[in-house]
């Protein structure tokens, strides 16, 4: 090896490869004319279409949802939909607010997610903090399997063993009433609670997750200044781990917000205002349960509140990724 | 002292939570077998339900079941593995990436109720294929793309760049070492996400209701098992929704049994899974990670 | 006159901002062990990677100047990256065996490139294994995992690995600096061996190895080629002041 000896003008002999080279069948002259580049051109390809179907189905069911959601909105006027009380589709004389089923699925979430938090918080610091190993054990795999069950069969359950509870309840509650509508338990207090236990599986994972990403050195030193170690979770992890909580309170309302099946059976479907002990209608259950057999307008207007879902579906998400933004910030 | 009772009332308050999490669970499980066990049955699984011939089964939503999942995962797995192929080997970190990563998120915050009335507007009537299993399986695998994709990701990541670097500095193509090197390494991880997947399939109803109908009858004719995919067919979930507002709680349960079982086998698999190659599973929990 | 197996002109490499090589202009000969010495980010790694464009595949990385392999421009427009890979193999720093069994390892590179008949598969597997010396050691378990092997045997397969495919010149980075000192031993004796058929350019951080095996060496610092030539005369009469303070351990 020399340096700066001469230029080297490609009259070098090598070893003539080519002719001895047993390998000779994919020597290539040009850029493309060979068959294992065109595969290797091809499959790049092919995976960049796949990777822009999430693309294309995002925009795809945006369009989608507007396209059909808004032609009610144009006809009725956006006031007379979002903010008129009076629901009776199928009426002579339609009407189509969906005020109160926007409301009910607003209380409805905001209920259940100050049900639901509190109890899945407290469950993730038992697993990721207070439990002994061999509890965390048996207590972790429950979690994941309450997670797996589909939503019907919560449905099933509030029906079969809540509704009939809540009935009790409300023969109790509204005894001597002559105004109070008996709703045989299926009410917005069963429904809530139904939600409640359904984000419980999302709001403790994500949230244990978020607890034992705290560094133990952070622990540590608040036992070493002398604070218990329930002092120590409520004062130092918890807040440590805040952002990753407000994930999971996020994500449980994104849950809460889109549960339709489960609802549906317990909620008693009746368009109301949104008290504890009526029947009442939320987006997904208005949906789930007209979309069988409404014409027409009706129709549309259904297709509307699945727009207004939507639009609040996108505003979770956009809360969501400024968290995670903010978090991958700070 | 008041400390030391604050401190134990807080305690007591995890236990209780975690207890109500627990109790939950197996109230559940009790509460369904023993209202669906006497269900259960040969027969039950293996009749299908006729009013003409008195018969009550589930036959008919079994095959749907399987027949909407395969479907699904037929369309699903390669578009989500090809996804995720892309984003972790090809993708260079830049505007376009963070587009899919922000999509495919989106995506999987989207609820199934919207997903059902897309199918229904979208597969169903601009594609023209009406209540069908293929139109509930094209809105399925949109729904368990991300899930498929992310797990996929996920498991390339954990790949040693060496085996990369060895394999193309011998001359392999990328897609040739993705195939030989890459995608038999990030196997038990992709398995995961399938099986992930299925479950989520398994339960899933209201992306189903209005796409891929209620049908509960059993193809008579050896050309209408293939016909079947375009005809509409009720999942065990469905049915199971049907027979709650018909008021057949027995068959209700029954169902509630069957799905409740096949839940648990897919929860115990993605375990033995993970327990034999080690898999990593706070990335396939299902839920959008931070 | 020597017969040159690769060249570089004025070779310069940039990552994003920084400036890797500068104006690097060197010769390799055939069968030959060339060592590329210099401390820790001078660029060796760097150059080595030029020479059978393992860098194509990192980001941001952006070259100017020639490499020529047997006078033809392996950068230029009639290059194939595959085939030019075959040509020039490379070992690395850490051992790295694909998950497979032994057998399956040495076998990817013919396979990559085409060949499927199992005779000529096992005649190479044995070659291959047997160049690299570890044949006797390993031949019982050629379908075991060869995860299951020593450092050493790693490394030694993954030499045989990449002479499967019958390259040309096989560039090697720090192939020892992860393996024991018997390890070591047995790696340097086999570049004696494998330089008769192969051109050898290997980098390495440790001045012993390099007196030791190699026939030229080069010496790199900050991105530039100080000084290279025959191995004897740079150890022994080192041209340059900062070669002589890096070899007699003043820097580095």
């Amino acid at each position: 090896m020399r340096v700066n000896e001469k230029a080297v003008n490609g009259k070098i002999i090598g070893r003539d490869w080519n002719v001895q080279n047993p390998w000779k069948a994919v020597r290539v002259k040009g850029p493309v004319a060979n068959p294992a580049q065109a595969v290797e051109k091809a499959a790049e390809v092919i995976f960049c279409l796949c990777a822009f179907t999430a693309v294309a189905a995002v925009c795809a069911m945006t369009l989608y949802m507007i396209a059909n959601g808004v032609p009610a909105v144009l006809q009725t006027g956006l006031k007379e939909i979002l903010f008129s009380k009076t629901w009776n589709p199928t009426a002579k004389e339609p009407s189509f607010g969906i005020f109160y089923v926007i409301l009910t699925s607003i209380v409805g979430t905001f209920l259940a997610v100050l049900i639901g938090v509190p109890i899945g918080l407290l469950t993730a610091v038992f697993l990721a903090e207070a439990a002994p190993g061999w509890l965390a054990a048996v207590v972790r795999p429950s979690v994941e399997l309450l997670a797996g069950i589909p939503s019907v069969i919560y449905g099933v359950l509030g029906m079969m063993v809540l509704n009939p509870l809540m009935y009790r309840l409300e023969q109790k509650l509204f005894a001597g009433s002559k105004t109070h509508q008996f709703t045989g338990g299926a009410n917005l207090l069963s429904a809530v609670l139904v939600l409640a236990v359904m984000i419980l599986p999302t709001v403790i994972n994500i949230s244990e997750a978020a607890l034992r990403a705290v560094p133990s050195a952070l622990k540590a030193s608040s036992l070493a200044l002398g604070a218990s170690p329930v002092q120590t979770i409520f004062m130092v992890t918890i807040p440590a781990a805040k952002s990753g909580i407000l994930t999971a309170v996020v994500l449980g309302v994104g849950r809460a917000v889109g549960e339709a099946m489960a609802i549906s059976m317990v909620s008693g479907n009746v368009v109301h205002l949104p008290l504890p002990f009526q029947s009442v209608r939320f987006l997904t259950t208005a949906i789930v349960s007209e979309m069988g057999y409404a014409q027409g307008m009706h129709r549309q207007v259904l297709f509307t509140i699945g727009l207004v879902l939507f639009v609040f579906i996108m505003i979770i998400n956009g809360i969501l990724s400024r968290i995670v933004k903010g978090e991958n910030q700070g | 002292m008041m400390r030391t009772l604050k401190d134990d009332v807080l305690l007591c308050l995890i236990y209780l939570a975690a207890f109500f999490a627990e109790f939950l669970l197996i109230g559940i499980l009790v509460y369904v077998f023993v209202k669906g066990f006497p269900q259960m049955s040969l027969y039950f699984l293996t009749t299908v339900t006729s009013i003409r011939q008195g018969t009550v089964g589930i036959a008919g939503n079994l095959v749907n079941t399987v027949y909407l999942v395969a479907l699904t995962l037929l369309i699903a797995v390669p578009i989500g593995i090809g996804a995720a192929i892309y984003l972790n080997e090809y993708a260079k970190p830049g505007r376009a990436v963070r587009l899919l990563l922000f999509t495919t998120e989106t995506l999987s915050g989207i609820p199934s109720v919207i997903f059902g009335l897309f199918g229904m507007v979208f597969f169903g009537m601009t594609l023209g294929l009406g209540y069908s299993i293929l139109t509930g399986a094209l809105t399925l695998s949109l729904m368990v793309l991300p899930l498929i994709t992310r797990n996929t990701q996920e498991a390339l990541k954990t790949v040693p760049e060496s085996y990369r670097s060895g394999a193309l500095s011998m001359g392999a193509g990328k897609w040739y070492m993705i195939r030989t090197i890459l995608l038999p390494s990030a196997m038990p991880g992709i398995v995961t996400g399938v099986i992930l997947a299925i479950s989520r399939i398994l339960g899933e109803s209201a992306a189903l209701l209005f796409t891929a109908g209620s049908g509960y009858f059993l193809p008579r004719s050896f050309g209408g098992w293939f016909h079947k995919i375009v005809e509409s067919g009720g999942t065990l979930t469905i049915q199971l929704y049907l027979s709650m507002t018909k008021a057949q709680y027995d068959v209700a349960f029954g169902i509630a049994v069957v799905l409740l079982c096949m839940v648990w086998c897919m929860n115990l698999l993605t375990k033995v899974l993970a327990r034999k190659f080690g898999v990593d599973m706070s990335a396939a929990t299902g839920e959008r990670q931070m | 006159m020597p017969q040159i197996k690769m060249s570089t002109d004025k070779l310069n490499v940039y990552y994003g901002e920084s400036h890797a090589l500068r104006d690097v202009t060197t010769q390799i000969r055939a069968h030959a062990v060339t060592a590329l010495i210099g401390p820790s980010g001078c660029g060796k790694s760097t150059f080595l990677k030029t020479l059978n464009r393992m860098n194509d595949l990192e980001d941001a990385v952006r070259m100017e100047g020639k490499v020529y392999l047997d006078g033809e421009d392996i950068y230029g427009a009639q290059m194939d990256v595959m085939q030019l890979r075959r040509r020039v193999g490379m070992v690395f720093q850490q051992p790295n065996p694909f998950p497979m069994s032994i057998y399956d390892n040495i076998a990817y590179g013919p396979r990559v490139h085409g060949i499927k008949s199992r005779e000529r598969l096992d005649d190479i597997v044995e070659r291959s294994l047997r160049q690299a010396a570890v044949w006797e050691e390993i031949k019982k378990q050629l379908y075991k995992p060869a995860m299951g092997l020593s450092g050493g045997q790693k490394q030694r397969l993954c030499i045989a690995r990449a002479l499967a495919v019958e390259p040309e010149v096989l560039l090697m980075d720090e192939p020892t600096s992860a393996l024991d000192p018997v390890s070591t031993l047995k790696v340097e004796e086999l570049l004696g061996e494998l330089k008769r058929k192969y051109t050898i350019v290997i980098v390495t951080h440790n001045m012993q190895q390099a007196a030791r095996v190699s026939d030229d060496t080069a010496f790199f610092l900050m991105g530039e080629v100080v000084e290279a030539g025959a191995t004897e005369r740079l150890f022994s009469h080192p041209a340059n002041q900062k070669t002589r303070n890096y070899i007699t351990g003043k820097f580095g």
